[in-house]
């Protein structure tokens, strides 16, 4: 060290800052990096896809003919789909939060049922699948259906919104509960009064990331036999389906160009609904911290 | 304790039960609730036990060993082979792939995002990563099929229309916001008193990051990549559009490939009554799946958790 | 005073976070191989000025100075100095000890490593230790974590640390805030062997402390130095009110 003029930079020091330097670019850089593929994709969906949005492509069963074809019975068909799941999904879910938030006594008995779910939760959606087809296809004889796509995907998302569901019960204040007993409540009481109102935008935001997300899934529908070519829109629970991912796969996978631009259109569609909700989800977390 | 007393009346219709009838009406709802969540349980418990009974049938059919480590995967094609090798090492090409895309740019946006950016840059970059985390499985196949696998044709031109590569680094970028995130919260959770700490003795920030945090997080780090690589494996779509449904025993990621979840598609796109030997197929191959995953999860976690503990 | 050399001087320094001043228009010159105590009420910028003579101040968002800090007369802010090269020279021990999660000897040896210092790296780290008079106790057992030590011996090895790299200055920011008496103890009793080789500046919010171990003392509050003398008149024969005050309990 030079003592006489104290603070000369020498040259290993500067060696080392240059490090400094460039490392921090190599980390911004990567990261901007990561943002642009998003930027790349959409883009490169929305120039293949945006031609054939119109009216008639909404409205239009799919067809050999590209002209003539649409997402029609995919639309009709994820409506079912979501509308089922939730319906299945929603309920056991929650109830089951609201037991091992509020009931379940803390033992390992529960214990294990909470890893269970934070297991099942990471299992690949085609395991469900599988499930899904031996016991609600094969063994329930419900083939096909619209009900056994529902009951699968009610199994996939199930796990996520026990947990989101879990979290936002678990973020009400004690103090809440300990009011409403000490007038003499019952347990169910205090849950149904006060725990969960307080709990509802959490459990709503994870309720509509979680169907956000089996809105997306392919795999677990093709396995219980979703039909990758349908010209008709389910009337009942019991009937044949496809839903928009799958018509998706299925242009995706033909070899004309015309076909993956339709698949683009498809997907365009898709990516819509699923901006519109984790944006609906975004907006009631934001209106449900305000209170 | 203090109670907010006379603040809430209390709803419900006590007065018209007695005291009997709501202790037992509480009764039958506490049971309701614990069946819900012993579901849970009982979805498990069906997975293990369908995959174990139906693989236990393939077994009678075709020996364990065979299947283990037989290198040829033909159970559509006569003559009929049923070693998985192709499928795992399909898998595994897959996987290896994506952990190269996605393991060093997650850890480095962790870095930027922990260390070098601005609150503010935090708040946008953070939500784009989530918003790459959210899009389906489907529309990546359809970005590899249609973009990546061009775009490497013009660096390699002997490429096939269906390969490992494509494949594996749109698996790359799916997991990859996963990985930057669970990085992060593992930087982030690094005492700021340990960079302080480093920074005082003459540090330049390349050498805080990297021989300070990066190390004391490194657990955390760890068990992201553990649960990326399980993620990677279970993917299934984009492999099936992009990476083949050739089992092909191979590490050349320009060639075509099957994955295990791409073969559990493709059978499934055909006709499989049950009982016949490509139904019992599909639960062996997804009890491989299914096992290695599992496998990787709880050593994720369980590393996740051990890690939490040694700052305290 | 002027027969005692001034290594480090603050000049007419503000320093402002946001635009609020934490330390306001403050000259101190801190005198070499003397202890230099800083005290006053929580919130008074004791902490904000120690921190920016080694640049520490560098890593809050939104800081903001005027004025100057001059080491052997040297700008420290001035644009071409780099603020590694100012934390070889000026030191620092922490409020809370905060050593590495790695083995006692790599936490001493690590500074030294990373800045190229040459020489005989098991001495160095041997003279540091022995000059925290924490050698005795540790060097059996050099591998071991030095999250295994106690709070007290982890303070010292932070000290040692910090000494390993034979700096001139070395700031200290309430070091024994954390320690029960025993270990508080041992370290007042460091700072006067210390003070041989060192120039020690020490934040504290003791008072008996800064009177039992400093050379001179000054007393800050809400960012303005009230005083500065030996300490001896500051604490006995104080010339501002607000100091008699303070050093009297009368507030604070």
């Amino acid at each position: 060290m030079n003592k006489v003029n104290p603070l000369i930079v020498s040259d290993q020091l500067a060696r080392r800052q240059w490090l400094s330097r460039l490392f921090k670019h190599f980390c911004t850089g990567v990261t901007f990096l990561a943002v642009a593929i998003l930027g790349v994709l959409i883009f490169q969906v929305s120039v293949a896809g945006f031609g054939w949005l119109d009216w008639q492509f909404l409205t239009s069963f799919p067809s050999r003919f590209p002209e003539k074809a649409g997402i029609y019975s995919a639309l009709v068909g994820t409506l079912w789909l979501v509308t089922l799941t939730a319906s299945l999904a929603i309920p056991i879910g929650v109830l089951a939060a609201i037991y091992l938030e509020e009931y379940a006594p803390k033992n390992r008995f529960t214990a294990f049922i909470e890893v269970n779910i934070a297991n099942l939760a990471g299992v690949p959606s085609i395991v469900y699948g599988i499930l899904g087809l031996a016991v609600f296809v094969r063994f329930m004889g419900l083939e096909r259906s619209v009900l056994a796509g529902a009951m699968t995907m009610s199994l996939l998302v199930m796990p996520v919104i026990i947990i989101a569901a879990k979290e936002a019960i678990r973020a009400v204040p004690s103090s809440l509960r300990q009011a409403a007993f000490a007038v003499g409540a019952t347990r169910w009481q205090v849950v149904r009064h006060h725990v969960l109102p307080s709990a509802i935008p959490g459990i709503l935001t994870g309720v509509i990331l979680a169907l956000s997300r089996a809105i997306g899934e392919t795999a677990p529908l093709i396995m219980i036999g979703a039909l990758t070519y349908v010209a008709f829109v389910p009337e009942g629970p019991l009937d044949e389906f496809t839903a928009l991912p799958i018509q998706i796969f299925n242009w995706t996978a033909r070899p004309q160009e015309t076909f993956h631009e339709l698949a683009a259109g498809g997907i365009i569609v898709l990516l819509a609904i699923l901006l519109l909700m984790n944006a609906t989800a975004v907006y009631i977390r934001y209106r449900g911290s305000k209170r | 304790m203090t109670a907010a007393v006379g603040s809430r009346p209390v709803k419900g219709s006590t007065s018209s039960l007695s005291p009997a009838q709501t202790r037992f009406g509480e009764g039958l709802l506490e049971k309701l609730f614990f069946f819900c969540a012993l579901l849970s349980v009982l979805t498990t418990v069906s997975v293990i036990g369908i995959l174990a009974f139906e693989t236990y049938n393939f077994f009678q059919k075709v020996p364990m060993l065979d299947f283990l480590t037989g290198t040829r995967w033909t159970p559509l094609l006569e003559p009929k082979h049923y070693g998985i090798l192709p499928l795992i090492s399909g898998t595994v090409l897959i996987v290896l792939g994506a952990a190269l895309v996605a393991l060093p740019v997650g850890v480095a946006s962790a870095v930027y995002l922990s260390e070098y950016a601005s609150e503010r840059t935090r708040n946008i970059i953070k939500p784009v990563l989530e918003i790459l985390a959210g899009i389906p499985t489907v529309v990546y196949g359809f970005f590899a099929l249609t973009f990546v696998t061009p775009l490497l044709s013009t660096i390699f031109p002997s490429i096939s229309v269906f390969n490992a590569a494509s494949g594996s680094i749109v698996v790359g970028i799916m997991v990859l916001p996963m990985v930057a995130s669970l990085c992060d919260d593992a930087l982030r959770s690094v005492p700021d008193a340990l960079r302080q700490g480093a920074y005082s003795l003459g540090a330049t920030s390349f050498e805080v990051s990297t021989r300070i945090v990066i190390p004391a997080g490194l657990s955390g780090i760890f068990a992201s990549f553990v649960l990326a690589i399980s993620r990677a494996i279970g993917e299934t779509m984009a492999v099936t559009l992009a990476a083949g449904a050739t089992p092909n025993l191979t590490m050349n990621p320009l060639e075509s490939i099957q994955t295990m979840t791409a073969y559990i598609v493709q059978v499934s796109l055909g006709d499989t009554p049950s009982g016949t030997i490509t139904y019992e197929t599909l639960f062996a191959v997804a009890a491989v799946l299914f096992a290695s995953t599992f496998v990787l999860n709880l050593g994720g976690t369980w590393i996740m958790r051990r890690y939490q503990e040694v700052y305290e | 005073m002027t027969e005692y050399n001034s290594i480090l001087k603050a000049d007419a320094l503000t320093i402002a976070y946001a635009g609020a001043p934490a330390v306001r228009a403050v000259t101190l010159p801190i005198y070499e191989k003397k202890i230099t105590a800083i005290i006053g009420p929580s919130g008074c910028g004791k902490s904000t000025l120690l921190r920016s003579f080694n640049r520490m101040n560098d890593f809050v968002a939104d800081v903001s100075h005027e004025g100057q800090i001059r080491y052997r007369d040297q700008d420290l802010y001035a644009p071409e100095v780099d603020p590694v090269e100012v934390r070889l020279r000026i030191g620092m021990v922490f409020q809370k000890a905060n050593p590495f999660p790695k083995s006692i000897f790599r936490n001493v040896a690590w500074g030294p490593e990373i800045n190229g210092m040459d020489g005989d790296i098991n001495l160095r780290v041997e003279t540091a230790l022995r000059q925290a008079a924490l050698w005795d106790e540790v060097s059996s057992r050099l591998d071991d974590s030095a999250l295994n030590l106690s709070g007290g011996q982890q303070q010292r090895l932070c000290i040692a640390r910090a000494l390993a790299m034979e700096p001139e200055v070395i700031l200290m920011d309430e070091p024994c805030s954390a320690l029960d008496p025993v270990s508080t103890a041992h370290i007042e009793d460091l700072l006067f062997e210390l003070k041989e080789k060192f120039t020690i500046v020490i934040v504290t919010h003791n008072m008996q402390q800064a009177a039992r171990v400093s050379d001179f003392t000054a007393f800050m509050e809400m960012g303005h130095l009230v005083e500065y003398g030996e300490t001896d008149q500051v604490f006995t024969r104080p010339t501002e009110t607000r100091t008699e005050e303070y050093v009297t309990g009368r507030f604070g």
